[in-house]
């Protein structure tokens, strides 16, 4: 076999400093799923169209699909993996996604999370076209994405308490 | 059953009704789902599929060697690794399959009948060898003239897809190939004497094009061949129980030795009913003596698998001036893709069920083109038939200056009902869905200038079938439910409700899971709107099961007979004073007791439930065009639905409102678009436009209950009929802005607007 082409990359996930290897056109979300092993991240599609691979890269939520792994060397990322807290409390728009069941297969859970949250930091007070707006990136199949807007606007309320 | 006292629908209910949050919530919002592709096994391989780059071709070599020569490659599979299958059909959720088809459609035998069709598959190291390998296969393929059309391809100088393809269901039986692979045929009274009674008679044609599923999670699986000729199957799929059928049949293997577990499914709709990856895995893992793992990209997921029919329906109605609907004829040709077994019959079935009609005739072409083989999609074949007969009764209304709800209401379904396709229908709630429509606020609002509205009604029969349920009653008193379906939209929810109900317990007491294959007995697909019916049944009957055990066992320990326990509110009781005076035994006292009193609990059920309640609903939708633009906005929506009895609310409504939304995008965005090669140009979210959420806006549900009574608690499947109306009543709507009936979808920007364009010329001459 050829030589490995790959190198290893240091960064941060989920608040802890991890290292892996990652050729130089391996995707953040390959890395984090494959080499990681955190799945919760999730590739419904080849054309950074879905949005179900959304993560937080220095808290800004972008597509890992559209993100190379050594991109990330010496970031910060967040995945829907690290949201709860340590004893286990879920985030206010995790418990609002459940509360409100703002999903129902929850293959574009992760990715809308990630994006809600994101979205609530960002605009105040968010209407139900924000949101609307805010999620375009973000498709999901099941819900018509009724409960999502109710989820997110109650996500959103929660987290400015 | 003297001892059960629950089970009944009384009218109360403490569980079902309710909206708990579902059990598997915090899996699904915390990223510890696993979903078909989540699973990393020791020493796993990567599976790719080599798919034909044309429409039709003779396949006449194919050369493994040099992608064998790569290294890290483990092992290639061809048409050579699978025995050929006799034609022989069996079901698959609503529709019928062939095992000479599957198996040729997973991996192409004589010809490549699609372009996507796979032609080889190979096993390597990493992702990255396998996509080397495949470039290395070389296929010597002799282009064919390939037929994409549903028409053209029912003419007699086509392509001819399949060589010995003799229509079936006509008398005497043709003797030459065609592609039209069966017609059938549905009838009620004369249709002619129907339309001799009329006044106004309408007929039209429409046409709608192929939509696929479009469910977010890819196809995935993994496959675990071991040397002793048993193996281990993980997938995303909406039956595992049916994948272990199709795999071990294409393997040779007996289905005891093949263990299929479900992973959570990320969406289905019908299209995660067949298999496409899972027998190509198995035999790379066969091979190789590996784990493989495969997984689809978007593209391999709208070249190669669902889409729903795209179809051309000629419909005809009759009416008197007073809006009596005398009788309905139709014609449907459905795409069946490559192989047949479209939804043509169902589609039948459906299209004139709403209405209670003394003639109806209605003839039915399953037809083979060069397309990927369609695939079952959420009432499978009805909303392309309804989507005509809907269009022709509202302008039948308009003709006459009726209320499109009140032509409805006065020709509806209802209980005595015979249908064209044979039964009488029992309690049905069509006429209510109807009468909640006028009443609604959004049926008394008054329109904005340029808006429009439309209403429709939709129609599903809904299915039942072969299903199994366990209740194992845990040393606590808690319970663990296990069912075989697989939960594609919070069904674990429901079937908790439903077995807390029966057995009277708090339902947070009982853990859902979904078994594998070797942990229940043969269980039939999710789909068809049959989990919450039908798997609701099973988990009833296996908590009555338990419930008997439970009693028989107070009895015991109280030394009475059984017939003087009765089980009251999760507690077994003596039945009044004269059984004696015992302390009532809990469901935790006797969990606690089971060990020394005679040994554990058990519930088990295996029936095939029969009864299930068809399904009507009526949708209403306000829409805003513009004339610039040709964009259909949708303003206002509102479904009414008949749930029989919703067991948790939210997720009928979550059912209700996701068919809507999918309505919406077939109805105006999705469509397939090929080049003059057969050649699929939009394999991606980018150019097959699916809803996103600025696409739409609430969707407004109201849920009508006439309950089924062949279930306890009187339940009917949900998950199918509200994608029936959409597309009639977003036409209808369109109608009701511009003026102008489109009978052909998707009503998308550059139709609406070549519309307007040739509507305005003749004004201008
Ligand atoms: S997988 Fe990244 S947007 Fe779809
Ligand atoms: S819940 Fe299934 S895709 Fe959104």
């Amino acid at each position: 076999m050829a030589t490995d082409p790959s190198a290893s990359i240091a960064l941060r996930v989920n608040g802890k400093d991890v290292e892996g290897r990652a050729e130089a056109r391996t995707l953040l979300v390959d890395f984090l799923r494959d080499t990681l092993r955190l799945t919760g991240t999730h590739i419904g599609c080849d054309t950074s169209q879905c949005g179900a691979c959304v993560v937080h890269l220095d808290g800004v939520a972008v597509k890992s699909c559209t993100v190379l792994a050594v991109q990330a060397a010496g970031r910060e990322v967040r995945t829907i993996e690290g949201l709860a807290d340590a004893d286990g409390s879920l985030h206010p728009m995790q418990e609002a996604f459940r509360q409100h069941h703002g999903l129902q297969c929850g293959f574009c859970t992760p990715g809308m999370v990630m994006t809600a949250i994101e979205l609530a930091q960002s605009a105040e007070p968010l209407t139900p076209e924000h949101v609307r707006e805010g999620l375009e990136g973000n498709i999901c199949r099941c819900t018509g994405y009724h409960n999502i807007v109710q989820a997110v606007l109650a996500g959103a309320a929660a987290m400015r308490q | 059953m003297a001892a059960n006292s629950h089970g009944k629908t009384n009218g109360s209910t403490r569980w079902v009704g309710t909206r708990p949050v579902r059990p598997d919530g915090v899996d699904k919002v915390t990223g510890r789902a696993r979903f078909g592709a989540d699973v990393h096994l020791p020493n796993m391989l990567v599976g790719k599929v080599l798919r034909s780059p044309h429409a039709h071709a003779r396949i006449h070599s194919i050369d493994t060697s040099a992608a064998l020569a790569l290294p890290g490659v483990k092992t290639v599979v061809t048409r050579d690794d699978f025995n050929d299958l006799p034609s022989e059909f069996v079901p698959a959720g609503e529709m019928l399959i062939n095992y000479r088809d599957v198996v040729r459609n997973v991996m192409a035998r004589e010809k490549a009948l699609f372009e996507g069709h796979p032609v080889a598959a190979v096993a390597a190291v990493s992702e990255k060898v396998a996509r080397e390998a495949l470039a290395r296969i070389k296929v010597d393929y002799e282009v064919l003239p390939h037929v994409l059309d549903v028409v053209e391809a029912m003419a007699p100088e086509a392509p001819l897809l399949h060589e010995d393809l003799i229509t079936a269901g006509v008398e005497p039986a043709p003797t030459t190939p065609s592609n039209v692979a069966k017609v059938v045929e549905f009838k009620l009274g004369d249709v002619e004497a129907g339309f001799a009674e009329a006044d106004i008679v309408i007929e039209r044609e429409f046409s709608t094009q192929p939509v696929h599923q479009g469910y977010i999670e890819p196809h995935a699986c993994i496959a675990n061949y071991s040397e002793d000729g048993q193996a281990e199957l993980w997938c995303t799929t909406q039956g595992h129980f049916v994948v272990r059928g199709h795999c071990a049949k294409l393997l040779g293997m007996d289905v005891s030795k093949l263990r299929v577990t479900a992973s959570e499914i990320g969406g289905g709709f019908g299209g995660k009913t067949v298999v496409y990856l899972e027998p190509v895995a198995l035999m790379l893992s066969r091979k190789s003596g590996q784990p493989v793992k495969m997984t689809m990209s978007r593209e391999e997921v709208f070249q190669a698998s669902g889409p729903a029919a795209g179809t051309r329906v000629w419909a005809k109605v009759g009416m008197t001036n007073a809006g009596r609907i005398t009788a309905g004829e139709a014609v449907l040709k459905y795409q069946a893709g490559a192989f047949q077994g479209s939804p043509v019959q169902p589609g039948c079935m459906c299209a004139f069920a709403p209405y209670d009609l003394a003639h109806v005739k209605v003839v039915g072409y399953d037809v083979v083109v060069n397309r990927p083989k369609v695939a079952a999609y959420r009432a499978p074949g009805a909303p392309q038939s309804e989507f005509a007969v809907e269009s022709i009764i509202d302008e039948l209304a308009k003709r006459i200056g009726m209320d499109p709800v009140e032509l409805r209401l006065k020709n509806a379904a209802k209980e005595g009902t015979k249908a064209a396709y044979g039964p009488t229908f029992g309690p049905v709630g069509l006429v209510e869905t109807l009468e909640e429509a006028k009443a609604h606020d959004h049926y008394r609002t008054p329109l904005k200038p340029g808006q429009g509205r439309g209403v429709a009604s939709g129609f599903w029969f809904n299915i039942g079938g072969e299903t199994c349920a366990t209740l194992n009653l845990g040393e606590d008193g808690t319970i663990a439910l296990v069912a075989g379906t697989p939960d594609i939209g919070g069904s674990r929810a429901s079937l908790c409700l439903q077995a807390a109900e029966t057995l009277g317990v708090d339902v947070e007491r009982i853990r859902p899971l979904i078994g594998d294959t070797s942990t229940l007995g043969y269980t039939f697909l999710t789909g068809g709107s049959r989990t919450a019916f039908a798997s609701g049944m099973a988990v009833i009957e296996a908590a009555r099961d338990m419930i008997r055990q439970l009693c028989e066992r107070a009895a015991k320990i109280w030394d009475i007979p059984v017939d003087a326990v009765e089980w009251i509110d999760g507690e077994a009781r003596p039945a009044g004073s004269n059984a004696g005076e015992f302390e009532p035994l809990s469901l935790a006292d006797l969990a606690r007791l089971a060990g020394k009193s005679g040994g554990p609990f058990v519930g088990r059920a295996q029936i095939n439930a029969q009864g299930a309640g068809p399904s009507f609903g009526t949708h209403i939708v306000d829409v805003d065009v513009d004339r610039e633009t040709g964009r259909v906005t949708i303003e206002r929506y509102t479904v009414i639905q008949d749930a029989g009895k919703a067991v948790h609310p939210s997720y009928v409504e979550g059912q209700l409102q996701g068919g809507a939304v999918q309505g919406i995008g077939w109805a105006l965005n999705e469509e397939y678009i090929y080049d003059d090669k057969g050649r699929l140009q939009n394999p991606g979210f980018l150019d097959y436009r699916i809803p996103v959420c600025s696409d739409v806006p609430m969707i407004d549900t109201v849920i009508v209950e006439v309950p089924n009574p062949t279930h306890p608690y009187g339940v009917r499947g949900v998950g199918e009929t509200p994608i029936v109306p959409p597309m009639a009543a977003i036409a209808n709507a369109v109608e009701g802005a511009l003026g102008l009936r489109f009978t052909d979808l998707p009503m998308s920007p550059p139709r609406v607007l070549k519309a307007l364009g040739d509507a305005r010329v003749p004004k201008a001459a």
